[in-house]
């Protein structure tokens, strides 16, 4: 059953010594590992195993759709089934998943370990919301099925719970009923960030999607300028009448030199980015992949930043209770010299059900930073911003943020370990993040 | 098409029923796990929206291969094509320890997949034509250490594949011998793997095309054709000394 390769990787290049057993019988490769993985899209250490482990079940061939009801709108899959396929399958028939998160190369299983969320976090929450069911396999051994209504405390700790409550099995998710498979979008220039934050909020009750761009490498006046995206499915009657066609894709085939992208080259970038953009507002139908999953377009871009990789700061800031959070954040990463290719902003709704879950009201800022020998510094000053300002990060996408920085955003630890205590006494389940970030001197 | 496969719930049957289906063909399942042909029915009706029926084939139960052709017939309304992906497969080291394995080895992917083989061939050339599609394998091209015994067994399907296409090709059976190198495949984990292996995914398109036009012979991924053609070449002294 082994597939044995030496080192395994997190999206951000973060690796660790380890196996990763593929197989389409999830159950039984599951049984001796770990944790399980599926496409090893989360930025981190989230999918990586701990220290001295070695074995992880990768579901990715444990992908088949076992229902797909569509007069109902309800779809189970197996742990290993990938969005792409999912919304393949659903989109022409007139359902779309109800959480679209940044990529669709990710696994049904890890959606609901990371209780991730989309651009209609703010009408729709987290995909937990809508997941009806799931079958885990615990670590000791049996196979359970888990809801609302059946063990709900373990229900609750599995979403968002990083896969440490059991190895997710199938879940079953309930899906959104769409008019046609195509997008109507909005996007617009911002020239500040207080307009941006703006932008979102006066969106936020006329559109499902919302999303905001930023460069957060402008200085002054102009720091936090950015693009405003707005969207909805497209009526019947403004989308094309045939089904979107399957995108062509770049890849970047090798680890670009880690010099590639300097101060110069990301600001020489994000400009022409904004400047691109039109004053006026840009309206029209979209393909529904380039509206959800932009970065989709270049396979395995994580490469452009070279061999050493880079790691992504999420984090959720009380913007309502302390205006002016997200700016203060900003000046803070601007002053830390860091520069970030990549900025996205996103104003969260109410928060879910998951004991772990990572979106709360306020705004969700996220940056993506190369690793260099200062960038542990950066995120340990970024987190201390974000403690003060009484936020939290986002587990998916970290690899370096430290323990008692954690322990200071997160409140809801020792709900999650008491389920852990219950579910997994003996701490079958573990990964490297789980042993960085969450396990308590026992 | 209106195709019965036989090994769709794993591998390489998986990855090319999908295709299929997600084309429009007409399918129907075999295979000996009731559990894993009724999900994989779903995830194939999910991709193509139309129903796929089942029944339960063994190629150890050779009794049951009419019933379950008579079943698909039925369910399809007749079919024209007819995929083989199930074999077993155990290293040479383990086949030589255990002769009662090896006994079972060589007597499925040989004796009871011919006879499955013959049964599918009546009711094709009786419904006057169509596609036999069989996976043989790389393994069959010559005699080699590490696959004595399987390489025996996939020798032989091949080489009763091939009679079949010249034998029937005129009266509209058309015969495909897939021979696969390595494919990175359930039966393959745990196996070091060569330069050259192959994904179900990447395959399946190839197999398809080659059952489209009736291509008697097909290696995948493509390479394993040159591969082999050396290999098939190689003296006797040299065959002697290496270890593949």
């Amino acid at each position: 059953m082994a597939t044995p390769t030496r080192i395994l990787r997190g999206w951000g290049g973060t690796s660790a010594p380890g196996e990763e057993i593929l197989g389409e019988n999830l159950e039984e490769i599951a049984r001796d590992a770990v944790l399980t993985r599926g496409l090893g899209r989360s930025y981190g250490d989230s999918s990586l195993p701990p220290p001295g482990a070695h074995k992880v079940a990768g579901s990715t061939r444990a992908d088949q759709i076992l229902l797909f009801d569509e007069a109902d709108g309800l779809l189970r899959g197996e742990a290993g089934v990938s969005l792409a396929k999912i919304q393949r399958v659903i989109l022409p028939r007139g359902w779309s998943f109800p959480v679209l998160p940044g990529t669709q190369y990710v696994t049904l299983g890890g959606m609901v370990a990371a209780d991730v969320h989309g651009k209609n976090h703010h009408v729709d929450g987290t995909i937990g919301r809508h997941v009806q069911s799931l079958r885990l396999l615990l670590a000791d051994g049996r196979v359970v099925r888990c809801s609302r209504e059946e063990r709900a405390d373990l229900f609750r700790a599995t979403l968002g719970g990083m896969g440490l409550t059991g190895h997710i099995l199938e879940a079953e998710v309930r899906l959104q009923p769409i008019p046609s498979p195509w997008i109507w979008a909005e996007t617009q220039r911002v020239e500040s960030l207080e307009d941006l934050i703006l932008g979102l909020r006066t969106a936020a009750s006329d559109w499902p999607f919302t999303v905001g761009w930023l460069d957060a490498l402008a200085t002054g006046r102009g720091l936090g300028r950015g693009i405003l995206i707005r969207g909805r499915w497209a009526e019947k009657n403004e989308a094309p009448t045939n089904p979107p066609a399957e995108k062509h894709r770049m890849s970047v085939p090798f680890y670009c030199p880690g010099w590639l992208l300097n101060r110069v080259s990301m600001r020489a970038f994000n400009t022409l980015y904004f400047r691109r953009h039109p004053r006026r507002l840009k309206a029209g139908i979209r393909h529904p992949e380039s509206f959800f999953h932009p970065l989709d377009a270049v396979s395995r871009w994580n490469r452009i930043y070279g061999r050493r990789g880079f790691t992504q700061h999420q984090c959720v800031l009380p913007e309502t209770e302390r205006p002016g959070a997200t700016r203060r954040f900003l000046e803070s990463l601007v002053s830390s010299r860091a520069g970030s290719f990549l900025c996205v902003i996103k104003d969260c709704g109410e928060v879910g059900e998951g004991l772990l879950s990572f979106p709360r009201p306020g705004i969700s800022i996220a940056v993506d930073l190369q690793i260099k020998r200062t960038t542990q510094e950066i995120v340990n000053q970024l987190n201390r911003r974000v403690i003060a300002e009484g936020g939290r990060i986002y587990l998916t996408k970290d690899s370096l943020t430290r323990r008692d920085h954690f322990a200071a955003m997160e409140p809801r630890l020792e709900a999650f370990d008491a389920a852990r205590r219950r579910w997994d006494p003996e701490r079958r389940l573990q990964s490297a993040q789980s042993v960085r970030l969450l396990e308590q001197a026992r | 098409m209106k195709v019965v496969i036989l090994g769709a719930t794993r591998g390489m049957g998986r990855a090319l029923a999908r295709k299929m289906a997600a084309r429009g063909d007409r399918l129907f399942l075999l295979g000996r796990d009731r559990n894993a042909l009724d999900r994989s029915a779903q995830d194939l009706k999910a991709l193509g929206g139309a129903e796929v029926g089942t029944s339960h084939c063994d190629l150890e139960q050779p009794d049951g291969f009419a019933a379950a052709l008579a079943a698909a017939e039925t369910a399809l309304g007749g079919f024209d094509t007819v995929v083989v992906t199930a074999a077993l497969f155990a290293p040479q080291d383990e086949l030589e320890r255990d002769h009662l394995l090896s006994r079972r080895l060589l007597d499925v992917n040989f004796t009871r997949t011919i006879e499955f083989c013959e049964e599918a061939r009546r009711r094709l050339t009786g419904g006057g034509g169509g596609t036999l599609c069989v996976f043989s394998s790389v393994a069959g091209e010559r005699g080699r250490k590490p696959v004595v015994l399987y390489g025996a067994a996939k020798a032989g399907l091949s080489h009763y594949l091939e009679g079949l296409d010249h034998k029937f090709r005129s009266m509209g059976l058309k015969t495909v011998c897939v021979k696969p190198g390595f494919v990175k495949t359930d039966m393959t984990a745990g196996l070091d793997r060569p330069p050259f292996s192959g994904e179900p995914e990447k395959i399946a398109p190839r197999v398809l095309r080659a059952i489209d036009r009736g291509r008697p012979v097909v290696y995948v991924p493509p390479p394993w054709r040159w591969i082999m053609l050396v290999i098939r070449n190689l003296p006797r002294a040299i065959m002697r000394k290496v270890g593949f």
